[in-house]
């Protein structure tokens, strides 16, 4: 019998992609815990935050004018739901290494960019199921969201997350325990978090600021992060609304949040394709 | 063409930065056989394995599976070969038949041909009044089986197993060797690796593997041929002292193994006679037994099979 004649059936990277990233959400949904994790926690951050510094936040001088802080940090809380579930769906590679599960796979007759597809595509999947839960409480407010915007703002979350869940896989493959992850993730993802004008607008450039808001303002405003918060932003308050914050047009926010997605994909292609030695850490 | 050879090595080294764990192996595997990898722990059979499961790229030398090249077709190779690893390998958060499916679309294996295969594999691995159940809930030799599955849903002509019997208790390691024994009976090539030498003669041929050499390499019974026809061990309180008198008196191949004395000899209840006779006063303890593989490995090695693991620890 010729061995290397036997008929084998093709392999599909987009076929391997899909099985890869049904098992994230299964998985993630037969773990209540992180479900309670990743939603319900920036859910009491807007809730606790949101009325507790409603007093002291104050966008226009003229207090009937601007939006309350619940309202300015919904934003916010919506990319920290992404964050959140993205860190969670690339810890989980940690966890697929260390319990066997990714031996499997790196054998698999499958291009090591369709491991990173399912993964990144099931993650960011999760994270945009959560975001639309999390959205339905924009009714609470009065927000006129069109169906374009409301379609806009859909796609806008998964790019985002697309890209939050592909960095997280770039931060994560490597990484031999959970621990150091959340090392990471205190030092580089909720920093990346906070100076994106989720949580405090980005400081106006010009005028009479002193340096600290100037390094502060440029360090906002090179952050991708905060291109998909203000992307968010733009797409459920009317301008009217955003007087005295620092926002950038729409337009820059859909090509630098794209990018970074496209970037931060590729990186992790790039970097789980290369097979090492030490790939079974 | 037809190809005898299912998996052929020359020169095959690799290391872990200054430590080597493999030193220029050189073997060939054939078609439709068992072959066992024996060797304690850190003996490199691990290595090799993750080299032979195209897991970990080729340092140094060469191998084939299936005639086709290690360092340059894994993809082709891949769709040939099975693995299963020591360490398990499936999602605990998904059933048996979640597992298999989701291993199946790796290979491409999908519709139709995945529902038959899947029957087919459950049925004849006995579980599948399990394929519902979360493999988290299953035992060791269950989840043992599931691997076997995982392993095997894309019909590959050849399945390597890493210390496939670790965890498993006897009754669980004899279902697994019913089901190799079929799958040998079905023509396909099983390359296993063990520290068992129970395990490792059950195969047909085994290498024997001691710090990343290959210090023996054929059927069990020719290598326990190769060593005379029986072994003697003797407890003494001087042992060192009782080496030197019988290499003078009697066989110059006595040694000092473990605080024992062992020598192999041609005939043994002659020399077990003459032992008792001429030092019978000091002798404690005495045992006449025919080799096993672990006489094998001493003789090969000059160590015992579980010593380097002992010092460690």
């Amino acid at each position: 019998m010729n061995e290397t004649a036997l008929p084998q059936p093709r392999t599909s990277t987009w076929l391997a992609a899909r099985t890869l990233c049904w098992r994230e959400i299964v998985r993630f949904f037969r773990q209540r815990n992180r479900v309670i994790g990743a939603l319900g926690q920036p859910i009491l951050f807007w809730l606790l935050f949101g009325t507790g510094l409603a007093r002291s936040f104050r966008l226009s001088s003229d207090a009937s004018e601007g939006q309350s802080f619940l309202e300015y940090y919904f934003p916010g809380t919506l990319v920290l739901i992404l964050l959140f579930t993205a860190i969670f769906a690339t810890i989980s590679i940690i966890e697929d290494r260390r319990e066997g599960f990714l031996q499997s796979v790196l054998v698999a007759p499958i291009p090591r960019s369709a491991m990173v597809l399912g993964k990144v595509l099931g993650g960011s999947l999760i994270a945009l199921v959560q975001g639309v839960v999390f959205l339905a409480l924009a009714l609470l407010f009065e927000v006129d969201l069109s169906i374009a915007s409301l379609i806009g703002l859909v796609t806008l979350l998964f790019v985002s997350a697309l890209a939050l869940t592909s960095l997280g896989f770039v931060l994560a493959w490597r990484m031999e325990s959970t621990q150091g992850f959340h090392a990471i993730m205190n030092l580089l993802l909720m920093p990346m978090w906070l100076l994106s004008g989720a949580f405090f607008p980005v400081p106006p450039a010009a005028g009479t600021i002193g340096w600290s808001q100037l390094a502060l303002h440029w360090c906002m405003r090179i952050n991708p992060v905060t291109y998909c918060v203000a992307g968010v932003r733009r797409l459920m308050y009317d301008d009217a609304a955003l007087i005295g914050i620092w926002t950038p047009q729409l337009a820059t926010c859909w090509i630098v949040t794209g990018c970074f997605a496209g970037l931060m994909f590729a990186l992790a292609c790039w970097i789980a394709g290369k097979r090492v030695t030490g790939d079974m850490l | 063409m037809t190809i005898r050879t299912a998996i052929s090595i020359t020169g095959l080294s690799h290391s872990y930065g200054e430590r080597q764990a493999l030193k220029s192996l050189d073997l060939d595997i054939r078609v439709g056989e068992v072959f066992a990898f024996l060797g304690p722990n850190g003996g490199g059979k691990t290595t090799l394995f993750r080299l032979l499961s195209t897991l970990i790229p080729i340092q140094q030398g060469n191998g084939t599976i299936f005639g086709l090249d290690l360092s340059r077709q894994q993809t082709d190779i891949r769709r040939r070969i099975g693995v299963v690893f020591q360490a398990p390998s499936l999602d605990k958060k998904l059933t048996v038949s979640e597992n298999i499916r989701h291993q199946a679309a790796l290979y491409g294996v999908t519709g139709a041909d995945l529902r038959r295969r899947e029957t087919g594999l459950l049925d004849q691995l006995g579980i599948a009044d399990r394929a519902n159940e979360l493999t988290e809930t299953l035992s060791g030799g269950l989840r043992r089986r599931v691997e076997l599955a995982k392993g095997m849903i894309h019909q590959p002509r050849l399945l390597l197993l890493d210390e496939p019997s670790t965890g498993l208790d006897p009754g669980a390691r004899a279902d697994l060797w019913q089901y190799l024994n079929q799958l040998r009976a079905a023509g396909v090539t099983i390359v296993l690796t063990t520290h068992l030498l129970d395990e490792a003669e059950r195969a047909d041929r085994i290498a024997i593997l001691d710090q990343g050499n290959l210090v023996a390499f054929d059927t069990p019974d020719n290598l326990r041929d190769s060593i005379g026809g029986s072994t003697i061990t003797i407890a003494v309180d001087d042992p060192e002292r009782l080496v030197r008198e019988i290499k003078t008196q009697l066989a110059p191949e006595a040694s000092v193994v473990d605080g024992r004395v062992r020598l192999e000899c041609e005939d043994g209840p002659d020399a077990l006679a003459r032992l008792l006779q001429e030092f019978g006063d000091r002798i404690q303890a005495i045992t006449l037994a025919k080799p096993t593989l672990e006489d094998v490995f001493i003789q090969k090695t000059g160590h015992r099979f579980w010593q380097d693991r002992e010092e460690a620890a």
